[in-house]
């Protein structure tokens, strides 16, 4: 490219004569509060965490919080992808129980092969029809994936015997070894989340997602191609959604029909206290990272220190969070008035 | 001066009229073709015992629906209605022991507590209506829970019983109140100021904030009314089931609700709404799924065309929107 | 280097749109170095060399200087994204253009001069022939504009063309070689920039010529001067907004047309919606018959300030509502009782004001977005009316409606002046503006400028003061200097 550098011509140097600077301290400060402020938190939860929770800064209990959330993450970072955009992907939940059963039937009726494939392209087909739908009928997302919940949980149901069929993985098979042990699962989520990292920061269509969430106007107008990105962005999702169900039959050696509900709720929830804005065009899979820890964290504690209330302890505590932070970010926002 | 009205040219007025007309009436129409083929296939699907059944399934879903519809009016969405039908169904056990009447009070304040965080979150802290709705979703399902215990609760309170059973002049109390909340919910709308507001703020909030509306009183109400409404719901469930069940009851109610609204011809983009269409739509979802149940075709299958249907009412109502 | 200029809504910005590929031109060609070409979208022209700056940065604010600077086309080094090279070589493109800045800072963070000078290297980056600049300079301090001058005339030096669309009139002679001036979609002069003068392009751009008999009855306002009566209604003192309004003070006393002049950018619509309380201020107050309001609409409202807003479609009509409703829209408080609407004092009052402005509809009960732009205007009117206004802020009542509309239009304002009513009149029309107004405040960059009275309103001493060049009193005057701390109160 020729480059068309306006120093090689004549002219006075303009040198400083702009004004850079345009943004105030206190803008700085509530701009790395909002975007580290997940990641703090969770530090601070840990710290707390391991100085008054008895058991909790144990070897095995760690590992236990990682595996445990290893794959449910990762509908966490899909989210991330598409929350980015502007938009949002309340089918993941139910993928991940389909991907799952369809995982678990391929295992048993066709080997690893289909086990694993089978699971990706029907998720893939599915988030291609959402993506299609949004991007380009211009129907609301959160419609268009609340359907599609609906319509995948059905899909579940119907190919299960409504849900009473669970398909075992036999016994021996090589489906097995992908999620066995413990560090298998925490390597898998740990890889793809680096991956996810690589492919928004370092790839054109990573920075497209920021661009169409930051404006989609500027995004078009800079010849940006809006609607095949957002098509791509859904199919990333529900295809994640699905491995990771996938990954997760293996592990459970089945196909569990009754999972995965409310498994969006978290997973946004994750996004969001991770410092990615629900308007899109800001955010990291490090915060989404930092955000389904924390939320893990929380869980673990409620579940040994309020453990006759069960989940729904750890539900108000998500809920809690996640108004607090979206109040704190929309307070910031506000201060570096943002769009 | 003969510019009275910008109309189209003959041909498109002709292909709108059809689709207005669908997007206005499909809905009644439809609903009558589906009792035709009901009766049709088996005569006692048109008897009052059939229409109880019905319509215990029906109400508290259109109840919740017509809150759902106020919101989205304003262009809002309002997800915690499941959440707040368990806290209501979890409050109730908890005060009996004061009578049933100050219980069913209790639990309604509590639905309108709920639906003042959601208001205060979207008017005041301006966050998107979707993701404070989400987080009391989420929230107050675990309050409710916690309040009750994982377990469901008996209750055997006559009086709140009486409100899930009995019938006055052979149809079920749910179903007189369900008539009364409609018909002062449509007087509202069409008769108060506050109804005038609504609309306006939905349709154009610059100018309705130019006009020196109240935006954000009418906001806050807005959401408070949501949540006593999903509040009655609950107070219903309770009575019908004769249990208090946090950890089951209202899931899912949030999606119903809104393929009821949007069914029922009010768009998701606001400034409209359809209170009758929405009663039509709750209705509308109700027998289709009877239909489905009664041919027995399966639960999941019944499931997916409810979500081809609600896919199929937005883009219809997208061709309006649009133009 | 042509400029391009014109009035609001003289097609400018579709003629942009054409030909940057984002609308398709229903007739006629678009030839670039002779060739005739046809831009299925924005990407196309860029292709083929045509950029744009729009006057709205059109960048993504929350991503980083070389993130936008490369947005679409970034280096990459194995097929990633090399962003070492890639903020490097932004740190170099920038610095030609005077901005020294860390490319990894968010864009959001830069000054919005800085955030121009960014928008014109990305376009110029793109191996540019064509640089369009839609008003680049609109949200520029002095010296930033002095910055962009010497980059744009490297530029032409290094043979790009620029097509330059400005209302800053002193911007166009310093740097334009030709100009284009446009009314009403079509062109109506090209010229040489030296052979047009100031009080020309003026005239070029209003559609009046200098000298012109003024044409009496065109419009329908009487002509005689109103009656006007004791202390201000409204005063508006020092009003202050970055960017927008300068130290704007207006008074509006009872019986009086006030005139806003001005061209399209000079701060007219901002200082309306700040005396309504409907633009937040940095400074200045706002006082209705001599106590200070509260700054908010409906304050302003019952204090007797009602204002019919510029943009009808955005901010004025309630497109579903009926005409009935939204006549009464802002007048709800008055006529509900116990939270219900009073329908008898509503159709009083409706059948009052649509009787009296002669609103043409089937019925009150029609819905409002049905009704000619006419019609739709009076409606606004009749709902600023029922209020029954100590001070009628007007922003344009009469464009975009019919002739005879509009004189209806007008012989209601001379009609409510008569009767006693203070009346701001914004109008982009000069008959309308002149014969209109007692007196005509003359507005050019959020500056009151001049002030016309009795025998000098007039089209010539009006385009006189506006052509003059800017009493400009020191560089980077314009609202600056601003001490941060000023920033940082606003967002309160």
């Amino acid at each position: 490219m020729s480059t068309l550098s306006p120093t090689s011509a004549a002219g006075p140097d303009p040198a400083v004569n702009v004004d850079v600077t345009g943004e105030t301290r206190l803008e700085r400060i509530t701009g790395i509060a909002q975007q580290q402020g997940g990641l703090v938190s969770l530090v601070i939860v840990f710290v707390a965490a391991c100085a008054f929770s008895d058991g909790f800064a144990d070897w095995g209990n760690f590992q236990s919080i990682l595996v445990g959330n290893a794959y449910t993450s990762l509908l966490a970072l899909g989210m991330t992808f598409v929350i980015l955009t502007g938009g949002i992907d309340l089918s993941v939940g139910s993928m991940f129980a389909l991907g799952g059963v369809l995982a678990a039937w391929g295992a048993g009726h066709g080997g690893v092969l289909v086990a694993i494939l089978l699971p990706l392209v029907v998720a893939a087909l599915f988030g291609l029809l959402q993506g299609t739908l949004i991007a380009k009928a211009r129907l609301a997302p959160f419609i268009v994936t609340l359907a599609g919940m609906l319509f995948a949980r059905g899909l579940l149901q119907a190919i299960s015997a409504e849900g009473t069929d669970t398909y075992l993985v036999p016994k021996g098979s090589a489906f097995l070894w992908l999620g066995d042990g413990t560090w298998r699962p925490i390597l898998t989520a740990v890889i793809l989340f680096v991956l996810g990292g690589i492919l928004l920061m370092r790839t054109r269509f990573g920075q497209a997602l920021f661009a169409i969430g930051g404006s989609e106007n500027a995004a078009l107008l800079m010849g940006l191609p809006v609607a095949r990105t957002k098509v791509l962005v859904y199919v990333l999702s529900a295809t994640i959604a699905g491995a990771a169900g996938m990954l997760n039959a293996s592990r459970l050696q089945s196909g569990v029909t009754n999972i995965g509900v409310g498994y969006e709720l978290t997973a946004i929830a994750a996004v969001i206290i991770g410092g990615t804005l629900l308007t899109g065009g800001a955010g990291s899979i490090l915060g989404t990272a930092a955000g389904v820890l924390l939320l893990a964290v929380i869980q673990n504690l409620i579940g040994v220190h309020l453990s006759q209330y069960g989940s729904s302890a750890s539900d108000l505590a998500n809920g809690l969070f996640l108004a607090v932070v979206v109040l704190i970010q929309t307070t910031l926002t506000r201060v570096r008035r943002l769009p | 001066m003969t510019d009275v009205a910008v109309r189209p040219t003959p041909a498109v007025l002709d292909r709108n009229r059809v689709v207005t007309w669908l997007q206005d009436y499909g809905v009644y129409a439809a609903i009558a073709v589906l009792i035709a083929i009901n009766t049709a296939i088996k005569p006692s699907f048109f008897s009052m015992d059939n229409f109880r059944v019905q319509a215990f399934q029906v109400v508290p879903v259109l109840i919740v629906a017509l809150g759902m519809a106020l919101v989205i009016t304003t262009e809002g969405i309002d997800l915690s209605v499941g959440a707040v039908i368990a806290l209501s169904s979890a409050v109730i056990p908890l005060y009996l022991g004061y009578g049933p009447w100050l219980s069913i009070v209790i639990a309604l304040v509590a639905g309108c507590v709920s639906g003042l965080l959601a208001g205060l979150m979207v008017a005041v802290a301006n966050v998107q209506p979707i993701i404070a709705t989400l987080a009391l979703m989420i929230g107050v399902r675990g309050f409710a829970v916690i309040l009750n215990g994982a377990s469901a609760k008996s209750v055997t309170d006559e009086t709140i019983g009486a409100l899930g059973l009995d019938s006055w002049f052979g149809i079920p109390q749910e179903v007189w109140i369900a008539v009364v909340i409609v018909l002062v919910v449509a007087f509202v709308v069409r008769r108060t100021a506050f109804g005038r507001r609504l609309t306006a703020i939905g349709d154009n909030r610059a100018a309705s904030a130019l006009a020196g509306l109240p935006v954000k009183r009418v906001l806050v109400a807005v959401y408070i009314i949501s949540g006593l409404l999903a509040a009655i719901a609950g107070v219903f469930l309770v009575g019908h089931g004769g249990y208090a069940d946090p950890s089951n009851y209202g899931l899912n109610y949030e999606l119903s609700a809104i393929t009821a609204v949007v069914v029922g011809g009010t768009p998701l983009t606001g400034g409209r709404i359809k209170v009758l269409g929405t009663v039509a739509g709750a209705v509308f979802m109700q027998l289709v799924a009877a239909t489905l149940i009664q041919n027995n075709v399966k639960n999941s299958y019944s499931q997916m065309v409810e979500a081809v249907i609600i896919i199929g009412a937005v883009y219809a109502a997208r061709g309006r929107s649009g133009r | 280097m042509h400029a391009l200029i014109g009035e609001n809504g003289a097609g400018k910005s579709t003629l942009i749109k054409v030909m940057t590929g984002v609308y398709e031109p229903d007739e006629g060609e678009v030839r670039l170095r002779g060739e005739e070409v046809a831009f299925a979208s924005p990407l196309a022209a860029q292709e083929a060399g045509i950029s744009t700056i729009y006057q709205e940065v059109n960048l993504v604010p929350m991503m980083s200087v070389a993130r936008n600077l490369f947005l679409g086309r970034e280096p990459r080094r194995y097929g990633l994204i090399d962003s070492t090279r890639m903020k490097r070589e932004a740190r170099d493109i920038l610095r030609d253009y005077g901005v020294h800045v860390n490319p990894a800072r968010p864009l959001r963070s830069l000054g919005l001069g800085a955030q121009q000078m960014v928008a014109i290297a990305r376009a110029v980056q793109i191996d540019a022939r064509v640089v369009i600049m839609d008003e680049p300079t609109s949200s520029l301090e002095a010296r930033e504009v002095e910055t962009l001058f010497g980059v744009i005339r490297r530029l032409r030096d290094q043979g790009i063309a620029i097509v330059y669309v400005s209302h800053r009139l002193d911007e166009l002679y310093q740097v334009c070689d030709r100009v284009t001036v446009m009314r009403d979609g079509a062109v109506v002069r090209v010229d040489d920039m030296s052979a047009v003068d100031r009080i020309t392009l003026v005239s070029l751009m209003l559609g009046r010529e200098i000298g012109d008999v003024r044409t009496h009855g065109a419009t329908g306002f009487a002509d005689a001067e109103h009656q006007v009566k004791g202390a201000p209604v409204v005063a508006a003192r020092n009003l202050q907004r970055r960017h927008q309004l300068d130290g704007v003070s207006v008074e509006i006393r009872p019986g009086e047309v006030v005139g806003l002049g001005g061209l399209l950018g000079s701060g007219r619509s901002e200082t309306a919606k700040a005396i309504m309380g409907a633009l937040p201020l940095d400074g200045g107050s706002v006082e209705v018959g001599g106590t200070t309001t509260r700054r908010t609409v409906a304050a302003s409202i019952r204090a007797g300030v009602v204002m019919l807003p510029e943009d009808r479609k955005a901010e004025g009509i309630v497109p579903s509502l009926s005409v009935r409703e939204n006549i009464v829209l802002a007048a709800l408080p008055r006529i509900t009782r116990a939270g219900l609407v009073d329908r008898a004092k509503q159709d009083e009052i409706v059948d009052y004001f649509m009787k009296r402005l002669r609103i043409k509809a089937s019925s009150p009960d029609q819905r409002v977005s049905e009704l000619s732009g006419g019609n739709q205007q009076k409606v606004l009117l009749a709902r600023c009316l029922c209020l029954d206004p100590k001070a009628l802020l007007l922003d344009e009542p009469t464009r975009g409606i019919d002739v005879g509309a509009k004189a209806e239009v007008q012989g209601v304002i001379n009609e409510l002046a008569e009767q006693g009513l203070g009346v701001l009149l914004i109008s982009s029309e000069l008959d309308e503006l002149i014969e209109g107004s007692d007196r005509v405040v003359v507005l050019k960059d959020g500056r009151v400028v001049g002030e016309l009275t009795g025998d000098d309103v007039s089209q010539d001493t009006l385009m006189t003061t506006l052509a003059e060049a800017p009493p400009e009193p020191d560089l980077g005057a314009p609202g600056a200097p601003e001490p941060d701390t000023t920033e940082e109160e606003r967002h309160d």
